[in-house]
């Protein structure tokens, strides 16, 4: 596999993932935490338009920053006494760090298989096919395939429909479609909205 | 283009460092970003596996679009619940909010 402009995106946006989420978790200033989340938010926006999900990409940055980090400001800005902690880890922290460090290498151990077959395979020159990497290969058998990656057996980006605005918003009104869990989201939404209010409400003594 | 296990890597890396987060951080407005963090890590793993496996079919991206919803709920719910603790116990450390630990 040749270096592509799509495998130096892919790498500036993981970069810009992982070592924000890196800072969130780390960061002794709170408010530095916040704005490190914006930037991790950012990045996985920036992942999405490299799958060719411009619609989620959007929504991403209109809701996780711009709604969802906001509100978290907002929370550091009215208990900003806390912001300024001596100790931001508890003393559990190393036994948090293994559990995380266990959750990954099983995480990684479970996609491994495709480590192999895709990415050092193709290194080596073999040509060898099997696991998932079959199974892609069979479901997209009758489609176009990305001429980069010819044994992937992934669908080009230029093949591809982009789905757009308007085919998620008829999915999720048309009885074939997703009409259930639509109205479902509403009803969480109205739930939460008044539950947040309830909740956050200052008692009128 | 960039082999599909990129993005598992990725999502795994920042699944954990969420999970370290949520577990380590003792103020609860970072613990709730932590799990944002991990919302985060899952969505980046329902989109790319829609592309790759089954990219003619809109279901991925609906489903993506529903964990922002339930994303959207959870961090309004949960940061209104910190602010009315912090106004009737003068903190937001987890553990000095143990009333219900016996």
């Amino acid at each position: 596999m040749e270096i592509t402009w799509q495998t130096i995106a892919f790498a500036a946006f993981a970069v810009m993932t992982l070592g924000g989420g890196l800072m969130v978790v780390l960061s002794r200033n709170l408010w530095h935490s916040a704005l490190f989340l914006m930037l991790s938010l950012f990045g996985t926006s920036g992942l999405f338009v490299l799958l060719v999900a411009p619609f989620l990409a959007a929504v991403q940055v209109l809701v996780y920053i711009g709604a969802i980090a906001i509100l978290v400001l907002f929370a550091i800005m009215l208990t900003r006494r806390m912001m300024g902690l001596e100790e931001t880890q508890n003393t559990q922290w190393p036994a948090a760090a293994a559990v995380a460090l266990v959750l990954f290498l099983i995480l990684f151990v479970t996609v491994s298989p495709l480590v192999d077959e895709q990415w050092f395979k193709d290194i080596l020159g073999g040509d060898k096919k099997d696991g998932l990497g079959q199974r892609i290969s069979t479901l997209n058998a009758d489609l176009p395939v990305d001429p980069d990656a010819k044994d992937s057996g992934v669908v080009a980006n230029e093949d591809l429909n982009i789905v757009t605005v308007e085919a998620i918003g008829e999915a999720l009104v048309t009885r074939d479609g997703f009409v259930l869990p639509f109205e479902l989201a509403s009803i969480l939404l109205t739930a939460a909205l008044i539950g947040a209010i309830v909740v956050a409400r200052e008692d009128e003594a | 283009m960039v082999p599909l296990w990129f993005y598992l890597v990725v999502s795994a890396a920042l699944f954990a460092i969420g999970a370290y987060g949520a577990l380590a951080r003792r103020n609860a407005i970072a613990i709730v970003m932590s799990v944002e963090l991990m919302l985060n890590a899952a969505n980046i793993n329902l989109v790319a596996f829609w592309r790759y496996l089954n990219p003619f079919e809109i279901n991925g991206q609906i489903f993506a679009a529903f964990v922002f919803i339930v994303a959207a709920a959870e961090a309004a719910v949960g940061l209104a619940l910190i602010i009315a603790i912090y106004r009737s116990r003068q903190t937001v450390i987890v553990e000095d909010v143990n009333m219900l630990k016996w």
